[in-house]
């Protein structure tokens, strides 16, 4: 790795002005599992690296039954699915929390970086869009807030610009009868990047026979994570029923725009878009409708 | 790029040490501070043979900086036996014969350790998730698994 000077800045204001004075020659230090990576790949050629996690606003989770969970970007993963408080509530995200890396990551990665990486295959974006959750984003001329499925614009390009530093991710209560799941298909059973990655979650009428609404985000299968926003609007009003899900399913693998590469082709990743929309689609209804889960993240509260 | 001073807990111990700040907590370990017990497999945070516990937490010391290391409280594998003799989880890799090469070896003890304190009873299953993030590559994973039950069971009768 190419020598470095390390900044810890106390304050967002702080690191913004590193930031922003720096240009390029600086990037936010978080958990550090895919910027240590980069580094010594030579991906990025830094003066100075700004370790956000002694900023309070960045390293620390709040949860307030009325307002949501607000995550700090800089807020490892395992915090987020140990507190046994946020488990039932949040889904999607344990199931993105539990999966990224193994538990060595998972003890330094964040949420707020793996948004900030922008990797198409970023396991924890479709969770976020599918909890529909919003980047609390700060610069130099204030604070703006953009949805998670319009922040990533390529693969590792995001809509900050230069001096802006994602703070944090708001995630909102979800409504009576939603569900969410994010499932990937990989080769084994982790440490692996997905060949595709599905979230989608759902709020079901009272009778739990319609869907009020749905939303289905993928990843893996385009230059960034994809919000297929007429799938989940196709989905409103209409009956739980097998048609209905194989027809979002269908309209999911469409907006699918994936490449051929070392992980799978284009056939075969369109095909598993199809496969896993229906999975999580359906696993999110069962969630919703409070039947047991199909997950390996319900001993993790306790770890 | 100037060198930076960190005070820090290494295995009980107040230590401190001069790094730069592109050296990996991996790097200070074994070549500022002489502590080769913690190996460098792949060096990109798969392999999992440099895993250490910081605050608690077990993580990849090749993606931890080592100037992150300040004021946190660190156990690296020199840490885990005592003037009693071996911690249990490394008595069971002697008599399982949990290792060939040895190089994950550390790693290994190092995550079973984090994980049977939190729950000695961990089963196979439980035992095989948590320790994908170690990679070996003689024993087929079998004899270690085996290990870590044993040592689960040791745990939990002393």
């Amino acid at each position: 790795m190419e020598a470095i000077d390390y900044a810890v800045p106390n304050t967002v204001e702080e690191a913004i002005e590193i930031l922003s004075s720096k240009g390029d020659k600086a990037r936010v230090l978080a958990g550090g599992t895919d910027l240590l990576v980069q580094l010594r790949g030579g991906r990025y050629s830094l003066d100075t690296v700004v370790d956000v996690k002694n900023i309070d606003a960045m390293n620390t989770y709040t949860f307030d039954s009325s307002k949501g969970l607000e995550i700090g970007a800089a807020v490892e993963l395992y915090r987020i699915y140990q507190d046994p408080e946020l488990v039932g509530i949040f889904p999607g995200l344990m199931d993105s929390a539990t999966l990224i890396g193994g538990i060595q990551i998972q003890g330094r990665a964040t949420f707020g970086g793996n948004l900030c990486n922008s990797a198409p295959s970023g396991d924890g974006i479709p969770a976020l869009i599918a909890h529909n959750a919003v980047c609390n984003i700060t610069g130099k001329n204030g604070s703006r807030q953009l949805s998670v499925e319009e922040f990533c614009i390529g693969p590792g390009r995001n809509a900050m610009d230069n001096g802006e530093i994602l703070v944090s991710i708001s995630v909102p209560i979800p409504p009576k009868g939603f569900g969410a799941n994010y499932q990937r298909f990989i080769p084994r059973n982790e440490m692996d990047i997905a060949v595709v990655g599905v979230g989608t979650s759902v709020v079901l009428d009272d009778n739990g026979t319609k869907f009020e609404s749905a939303r289905i985000a993928l990843a893996s299968v385009g230059p960034t994570p994809i919000f297929v926003s007429d799938a989940g609007e196709f989905l409103t009003g209409k009956e739980i029923n097998d048609d209905n899900i194989a027809q979002a399913a269908q309209m999911a693998k469409n907006a699918a725009t994936p490449i051929t590469d070392m992980r799978g082709t284009v056939d075969q990743r369109k095909h598993l878009v199809e496969v896993f929309t229906r999975r999580t689609l359906e696993e999110s209804i069962a969630r919703a409708k409070g039947l047991e889960m199909n997950t390996l993240w319900h001993f993790e509260s306790k770890a | 790029m100037a060198n930076v001073h960190v005070k820090t807990t290494i295995n009980g111990n107040p230590v401190e040490y001069l790094c730069e700040p592109r050296q990996s907590l991996l790097e200070v370990l074994r070549d500022v501070l002489n502590m080769t017990g913690s190996k460098e497999g792949c060096n990109d945070g798969n392999c999992g043979a440099c895993t250490v516990s910081v605050d608690g937490r077990i993580v990849n010391s090749c993606l931890v900086l080592g100037v992150e290391a300040e004021g946190k409280e660190i156990t690296t594998i020199e840490g885990v036996a005592d003037a009693e003799g071996l911690h249990p989880i490394q008595q069971a890799f002697l008599e399982n014969a949990a290792l060939q090469c040895g190089i994950c070896t550390p790693g290994f003890i190092m995550a079973a350790k984090g994980l049977l304190e939190r729950e000695p009873d961990a089963d196979e299953a439980r035992i095989r998730h948590w320790l994908a993030g170690n990679l070996c590559r003689c024993t087929g994973y079998d004899k270690i698994v085996r290990a870590v039950l044993d040592a689960g069971e040791r745990m939990r009768s002393k």
